[in-house]
This record gives structure tokens, sequence and C-alpha cells, in this order.
């Protein structure tokens, strides 16, 4: 056998453990797809993640046989539950591309170990988010009425609304998502072909890869390619949650009009998706013994940010607080007296224990180094961001301006099986992502080992 | 029994310093038509290859363009020319309200011409190659670097090329044949 490079301690807490070389990476990483038997935990988990799925798709016919009637909304609260759900979800699919994009921007070696990871989880959780508008149109089969093209009706979507810039923002998010995980699978998808030992997976693989053979001038434009669509995501992450925030912000209904959305928006959503991220990456660092590649120092990094963006959303939440005292007026100041002590005031005040009085444990180095601590920690955010979107709509809508209008919200069963059924959904996409691809960039993976970096001859 | 054509000739290395070494060498002797094959991008081994120009960035940059004035055109057009639609009294090409769709538009094709523009100018899909012949190959998407000298250069000489990476200490130099 041939010596390999084996990496030295790069200086300051490791990215990865030492003695990795390019081939035991590869070899590691690999063969949680392509070697190790599945797990029973796995099956255990698919299963369960399967029956969610059912349930989704038993609550989504009967919807459609039925219409939104069996859900909780009504008049003046149209939104609810599909409105809260999509808010939700597309904001945990913040975390994805913003690891990928804006921290690779930023040359933080750290994403390595948990961008690909991160980024299916951003479109699994899009394309649940996606679901819930679509659903609430009402007439679900008509939603291609949403895109602009030349049909016998004359008619065009209205382009000064947020409703239709969603449609764009959304659409775009998931498209670019989806290339942008994908081109960084190419030369992970070749590595699988060409490590596969069995027929279907050689050639399934293979014709992913579409022939990648790492060819130095391929990789040249390819890390160009790379590094111009992280370029481009960055922008377009932070638009889309402005653009859900108009959605909000362009209404006029109290709680709603204001212009410190868009910001407390993309930091909650960047909030909630390192939430998701940690939520997700501690079991299966656990499971699949990978706390060698997603080390400490990930976590602590993760945990750091959620600290960051979480004291951005509080703020936000103050900065509310003090425009409706400090605005004069009569509604402004009405709704959040009716958010504080009204009846949904046991989540409110839920929500700021879980979104923001828990997490302040981050500030603790104790705390940061305790796995179970974060993790508990990332669910709270979870359930804390959750509760934001569920005040931010009902509580707004269900007392406005005419006390003759105000009602109750209260979601039917139906709203939970669509809800829990969506999380079926993710579970069950991330369960297959886990068992048939790299859940680690192994080509980025081999580049952060110290021998991998050429020193320019002078 | 009948020869195959050559394809070319391959070495294959241990660590990537030693592949940007071999590229120089294979340039200073000459050669021009090779290609290096890497588990990882090796920073400057695309220019020892003699790879000058990028085309990407122009690329991107016209698909931005595209989606930028065509997304505001198709806006325009709908809102303006083919169903002008008094809302709240404000202009028919009320442009501010047009922005949002018109940069999620630049993005979109941007990204889509960064992607595809990427996989054109490397000629991909290429399901096969004749590089996929020799088994050893199966390693440059692990842990081993590949040069390739190609046998259409015109100063390909077999002794010659197998001279000159046999004397870059490789660990190990196949000749690859142009198909089976």
């Amino acid at each position: 056998m041939v010596e390999e490079v084996s990496p030295s301690d790069p200086g300051g807490a490791p990215l990865i453990a030492a003695n990795y070389t390019y081939s035991s990476i590869t070899d590691r990483i690999a063969s949680i797809v392509l070697t190790r038997p599945t797990t029973l935990g796995w099956l255990a988990g698919f299963a369960l993640s399967c029956l969610l799925l059912i349930t989704l798709l038993g609550a989504v016919s009967y919807l459609l046989l039925r219409g939104v009637g069996i859900w909780g909304v009504n008049i003046p609260i149209a939104w609810g539950f599909a409105i809260v759900n999509f808010v939700w979800w597309i904001g945990i699919g913040h975390a994805g591309t913003l690891i990928s994009s804006i921290l690779l921007l930023l040359r933080q070696q750290w994403r390595t170990s948990i961008n690909r990871f991160a980024e299916a989880m951003t479109l699994f959780a899009v394309a649940c988010a996606g679901l819930f508008p679509l659903l609430h149109l009402g007439r679900p089969w008509f939603f291609y009425w949403l895109v602009p093209y030349p049909n016998t009706m004359g008619l065009w979507p209205q382009f000064r609304s947020p409703l239709v810039w969603d449609v764009f923002a959304v659409g775009t998010y998931l498209t670019v998502s989806f290339v942008f995980w994908f081109v960084g699978l190419i030369p992970d998808l070749a590595t699988l072909r060409d490590r596969a030992t069995h027929r279907w997976p050689k050639i399934v693989y293979g014709i992913l890869a579409m022939g990648w053979r790492g060819s130095a001038i391929h990789w040249r434009r390819y890390e160009s390619a790379y590094l111009l669509l992280a370029g481009l995501a960055t922008p377009l992450v932070v638009s889309v949650h402005t653009v859900v925030s108009f959605d909000f912000s362009v209404g006029i209904v109290p709680g709603w009009h204001s212009t410190i959305f868009p910001p407390y928006f993309v930091a909650g959503a960047i909030y909630s998706g390192f939430a998701m991220v940690a939520t997700l990456a501690i079991p299966i660092r656990a499971v699949y013994h990978l706390q060698d590649f997603i080390t400490m120092r990930h976590l602590q990094n993760m945990a750091k940010i959620m600290l960051a963006t979480g004291m951005i959303v509080a703020y936000g939440y103050m900065m509310e607080l003090f425009m409706a005292w400090f605005s004069g007026s009569l509604y402004e100041a009405y709704t959040m007296k009716n958010r504080m002590t009204g009846p949904y005031a046991i989540l409110y005040w839920g929500l700021i224990l879980t979104n923001i009085l828990i997490p302040q444990a981050l500030w603790f180095r104790r705390v940061r180094a305790s796995v179970p601590a974060l993790f508990a920690i990332s669910l709270s955010v979870n359930i804390g961001m959750w509760l934001e979107r569920f005040i931010i709509v009902v509580t707004s809508l269900h007392r406005d301006f005419m006390p003759s209008v105000w009602r109750m919200y209260s979601p039917t069963i139906w709203d939970w099986a669509t809800f829990a059924g969506s999380i079926g959904l993710f579970f069950f996409l991330l369960f297959l992502f886990i068992r048939f691809l790299p859940m680690i960039s192994i080509s980025e993976m081999r580049q952060i080992l110290p021998g991998s970096h050429v020193r320019s001859e002078s | 029994m009948r020869t195959p054509a050559l394809y070319g000739i391959v070495a294959e290395f241990n660590h990537p310093e030693e592949v940007v070494a071999a590229a120089r060498a294979a340039r200073t002797r000459g050669y021009r038509f090779m290609d290096a094959y890497t588990p990882f991008p090796v920073e400057g081994l695309a220019e020892e290859l003699g790879f000058r120009f990028n085309w990407l960035p122009a690329i991107v940059l016209a698909g931005g363009v595209v989606g930028c004035v065509g997304g505001f055109a198709l806006q325009y057009y709908a809102s303006v020319i083919s169903y002008p639609l008094n809302i709240g009294g404000r202009p028919n090409n009320s442009w501010p309200a047009f922005i949002p769709v018109t940069f999620e538009l630049t993005i979109l094709v941007a990204a889509l011409f960064a992607a595809l523009g990427m996989l054109a100018l490397n000629r991909l899909p290429m399901p096969h190659h004749p590089l996929f012949n020799e088994p050893r190959f199966a390693l440059a998407s692990r842990n081993r670097f590949f040069i390739c000298i190609e046998a259409r250069d015109p100063r390909f000489d077999p002794d010659a090329v197998h001279d000159l990476l046999e004397g870059l200490s490789p660990i190990g130099v196949y000749e690859i044949e142009q198909s089976r």
C-alpha cells in the first residue's frame, strides 16, 4: 500500500477528526449509501414517516373532495394553519442555502460537512411549504393560473400583488436550490458510480453523474459555476422571506403593516433553519457515527448563529411593541395588548418562552458544549418559530378594526392531519436522501484535508 | 490481432503537487492536448494544462440580463399592453411593484444558465469516455490524481510520452484504448 496524505492539526478546534485521508473520507461516506446494511432504525423511521405521509394523502384527498371548509378557517381568519405552516416550512428552508452560499462566499470552511444535508433539508422543506398555499387556493387544480401564460381567457396574474410575487419567489427558490444541490452532487455521484459494485447502482448513479470524470478543466468551470450560483443564491435567500413578509406587511391589518417585517422575517427564517439543521444533525451524527465529520465545532458554530439571529428576532418583537405604542394607533396598540392578554395569550407567552428566553442559555459555553442541551434548545426554537407564525397570522386577523367581525379560530382535525402529514412528507424525503445519496459532500471534505492545497511556487 | 487505436497515455499519482508538476513538465515538452483528472479541484492545475479563458461568467451575465429584461417586459406587456387594469388608481406601468418578480426571474435565469452553461462547456452529459476503459481510473473519484497525454497531440509519440511520465515517478502508467 502506498503511503497517503494524512492531515495535521490545522490549529484551533478541528473540522474533521485527525488521521483521515482522501480514501478513508470517500469510503466512510460512500459506505453509508453503498455497503452498510439498511438498519432497523432507518426502517422504523421510514415506516413512521410513510404512515404520516399516508395521513397527508388522506387529508388532501378529503380536502379536494370537500373544499377548504373542512379546515378551521373562517372569515375573518381566512389564512389559518395553511399560511402558518407555509411560513414555518419556508423559514426552515432558509438554512440550507444560507449555509451553502453565504458561508461559501465568506470562506467559512466549517460549512462543508453540513451543507449537503442542509441543502437537501431546504429542498424538502420548500416542497412542504409549497403544498400549503396550493391547497389553500380553494381549487388547487387551477394552480397554473398563477403562472403567466397566454390563455384563452385573456387573463394575466396580478403582478402588483405580493401573493403573485410569492409564487415567483418560492418557485425560483425551489428551482435554484435544486440546481445548487444537484450541481454539488455531481462529483459525488461519480464517486458512487465508481465505488458501486452492483449493476443497478452503477447504472443509476452513472446516469445521474452524467459522465463526470474529474477533469481539471471541468473542475475549473465547475468551481466557477458553483461560486456564481452561491453569489446568485445569496440575495435570493434574503429576498424569499422578504417577499413572504410582504404578504403580511403590504396588508393594512394591524400587527402586519410594518416595515420591520422583512428583516425580522429573514432573521427568523435563518434562526428556525439552523434550529432544524441542529435538530436533524444531532441524531444523524449519533446514528451514523459521523462525529468525526460533524464535530462539536460545527454544533457550537450553529449555536452561535442561532443565538445571534434569535437576538434579532427578539429585537423584532420588542420593536413591534414599541411601534404599537409609539405610533399612537389605537388598533396597533390593541392588537399587541390582545396578543399579550387576549384569548391566545398563552401562545404568545409560550412563544416568548420557547423562542426568546430558553435560547438565552446559549450564552453559556457549557450549554453550547452539551449535545443534549443543544438538541433541546433547537426543538424549543422549532416550536417557538411555529408559534410566532401562529401569533402573527391568527391574532392579527381575529380581532381587527371592527368588534362586530371579531371571531375565534380553532384548527380542525384536518388542519392537524395536514400539518402532521407535511412533517411526514419531509421525513419521508429525508430518509430516502440519507439512504441513497451521500449526506456529506465527499469532494469538498477531501478539500479540507491539509494536503489538498498546492503551494504555489515562487 | 488488430491493435485498437490509442486514446492517450495516463499516469497515476498520489499527491496533487505531483500532478501539477507533471502537467508543467508535459507542457514544457510542448504537449498541448492533455488533461488531468482529480478527486477534487486542484488549484492552478487547469492553467498548467493550458486553460485560458473561462466563458462561464459571461454566460451567467447574459442569463441575468435575459431574465431581468424578459421579466420586466413580461409584466409590462401584461399590465400595460395586453390587459390594463386600474388598481387603486395606480399607473398601468407601476414599475416599483414589478421589481420583486423582475429580481426573481433575473436570479432564476442566471442560475439556470450557470448550471447548464457549465455542463455544456464541459460537454456533459457524456456517458462514455475512453478513460473509463481503464479500471484504475475509478480511483480518480476517490484518492488518485491522473494526467493523460492524448494521442491526437501532434507531438505524441508513445515511447517519448512513456519516458516522460515514467520519469515523474508515478504509481503507474497505463495506455488507454480508444474504444472496446
